[in-house]
């Protein structure tokens, strides 16, 4: 379920980018984290202790709760990037694993 | 990458915007480094782009945010390097400041240095606070003004203060109705600040403004609950519902969005990291930094200005930006006492008009307990590490003296977010424990970098790589460093 709505009557350009291996169409301008909050894919991380769901918090980069896989680099903060066309975004789902 | 500045400011808000642009006037060179991509820090998020391309979005905004645009445009118009999407993470003590960016760290030589870093608000821990669909009042309000989002479900408000019914105004304007708004501000409130009433009448403009905001959001007929009690956020993998207490019955209001606020606090960590002097400051409730008129700090090259500096709002912050510039150039020798003096004149008269509002605000929305230190043990403190009111409690009885002991006990604070989020309130549940103040007790020592970086960043930057992480702790950055170069740093541990 969508967290949040574009307001109505305005006009938005989309793009097309990936979370979670579906393609999806995205208002251009907006962070990743607002992208997440608007196409409902809540929660969008567990926390590493505990497993706890998690969803962004602040969208202002303080608490780190929106933490990401953005194109195959984990733990980016998602309210501190903007969406962009081709981008793959990932949940981070338990604890971080360290590839070699 | 490496450049000089006569003067480097950390944050593109008002307070920022505004030493740049009177230090550019006295002909400082003067390099801006700022989170965002856009110019206007949080209070006027994206307002180029708004006022621009969505002009519906600037109606319901209202006029204080469009004011913003003025100083947004002098900003561009001034001659100052301004570095969008840089996020300082390390200053030395030899004044090189290290920020990452989009294409990786950069490096600054600079003769002194604003800080300029704003407000955050302050965390509201309540039982269920972590769940998914709880956010800060404030973070809905940057989803407004800089992606034109609004709430789609059920909205509850909980909390106090200023912005949190500002923001019940304008998602009134944009026509998204408010489930409840529960009030947690106290009953006598409103008669404590009365004794502040003489010097706010005095500031005519913003009562008329607060009246009118309380006015329309009665009028809209929106559930406006005070004497609030026992609050308690439910649900599974989301927040479902609000449960709380009032006039002695238990009541339960179904959420899909719960937006929280209790004021604002600085946005505090660079100044923290630089070991700049603090004090408690009772009326804000928090630490601010100890600073003189002119926004000096306890270091002699570093200055604040604005919200992170002592809460006062954005106009407020334009005044003692450019009061911070002043002495900058003063202390580079551009400008003598005596012109410093006399180009301060407007903006001190200023400043002291904004300010004087601010203490019938601080005692009408003064944040209060439980709200502040939850009562309830099983309430999350520490979201990084998931570390609870009733462990911290325990580790103090055990004899734990303050909070870095407490890192070392817990790990408290020591996630991602370096404390933001549990610093104040671990401060004030260790000075409660010891029946000390929070002055006495003191705050997370903070250790660079305030952000974390992908350890390939650090390798790269030609940084103080060794000031970034402690001796003694060698063998895990290497394993750090090997296992990944997406790997991230966090806080080290307590020395
Ligand atoms: S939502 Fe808080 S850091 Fe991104």
């Amino acid at each position: 379920m969508t967290l949040y709505r574009a307001l109505d009557a305005e006009p938005r350009e989309h793009l097309d980018m990936t979370i979670e291996g579906r393609r999806v169409l995205i208002p251009a301008g907006i962070s990743v984290a607002a992208a997440l909050l608007h196409a409902g894919i809540i929660p969008s991380r567990t926390a590493p202790a505990g497993g706890a769901p998690r969803a962004p918090y602040c969208m202002m980069g303080v608490c780190f709760e929106c933490l990401v896989e953005i194109d195959g680099v984990p733990n980016r903060q998602g309210c501190m990037v903007s969406v962009a066309a081709g981008m793959r975004v990932r949940r981070q789902l338990g604890a971080p694993v360290c590839e070699p | 990458m490496s450049a000089a500045a006569d003067l480097v400011v950390v944050g593109a808000g008002p307070a920022g915007m505004a030493a740049a642009i009177r230090a550019a006037e006295l002909g400082l060179r003067t390099i801006v480094l700022d989170e965002q991509a856009e110019p206007g820090g949080q209070i006027y998020r994206a307002i180029e782009r708004v006022a621009r391309e969505h002009p519906q979005r600037l109606a319901i905004l209202g006029e204080d945010y469009a004011a913003g645009i003025a100083l947004v445009r002098a900003f561009r118009d001034a001659k100052i390097d301004y570095r969008p999407q840089a996020s300082v993470w390390q200053v030395e003590p030899d004044q090189r400041v290290f920020a990452s960016t989009p294409t990786g760290t950069e490096c600054v030589q600079t003769r002194h240095l604003v800080i300029a870093t704003g407000a955050m608000e302050r965390p509201m821990p309540l039982p269920g606070w972590t769940l998914p669909g709880v956010m800060t009042a404030g973070g809905a309000q940057i989803l407004l003004k800089s992606a034109g989002h609004v709430p789609a479900g059920r909205v509850v408000m909980i909390g106090t203060g200023p912005l949190l019914l500002l923001l019940a105004w304008q998602l009134m304007r944009a026509n998204v109705p408010i489930a409840a708004i529960l009030d947690t501000g106290k009953a006598d409130a409103p008669a404590r600040a009365l004794r502040h009433a003489g010097s706010a009448l005095r500031s005519a403009a913003y009562l008329r403004k607060g009246f009118e905001l309380v006015r329309s959001i009665k009028a809209a007929a929106i559930p406006w609950l005070k004497d609030i009690a026992d609050i308690e956020l439910r649900g599974d993998a989301r927040v479902r519902e609000v449960v709380y207490r009032r006039n002695g019955a238990t009541h339960n209001q179904a959420a899909d969005l719960v937006l929280l606020h209790q004021g604002i606090v600085p946005n505090a960590n660079l100044g923290w990291a630089l070991r700049c002097e603090h004090e408690w400051n009772e009326s804000q409730r928090c630490f601010l930094p100890r600073t003189d008129g002119w926004g000096s700090s306890s270091l002699p090259q570093v200055q604040f200005a604005g919200d992170c500096a002592s809460i006062a709002g954005a106009r407020a912050a334009e005044y003692a930006g450019a009061l911070a510039a002043l002495e900058v150039a003063h202390k580079l020798g551009r400008i003598d006492r005596t012109e410093r003096d006399a180009r301060a004149r407007s903006a001190r008269r200023q400043l002291a008009s904004e300010r004087r509002i601010r203490p019938l605000l601080e005692a009408l929305y003064r944040p209060n307990d439980p709200h502040v230190v939850p009562a309830d043990d099983a309430v999350i403190v520490c979201r990084c590490e998931g570390i609870t009111a009733g462990e911290i409690r325990a580790v103090i009885k055990q004899g734990c003296p303050g909070p870095n002991q407490m890192k070392a006990f817990l790990r408290c604070g020591m996630g991602p977010c370096q404390g933001r989020m549990c610093g104040l309130t671990v401060t004030e549940l260790i000075a409660q424990g010891r029946g000390m103040s929070p002055a006495e007790i003191g705050y997370f020592r903070i250790r660079p970098p305030i952000k974390p970086l992908l350890l390939g960043e650090l390798a790269a930057s030609d940084s103080p790589a060794d000031a970034a992480l402690p001796a003694g702790h060698g063998s895990q950055r290497a394993e750090t460093a090997a296992a990944s170069d997406a790997a991230v740093v966090t806080t080290p541990m307590p020395r």
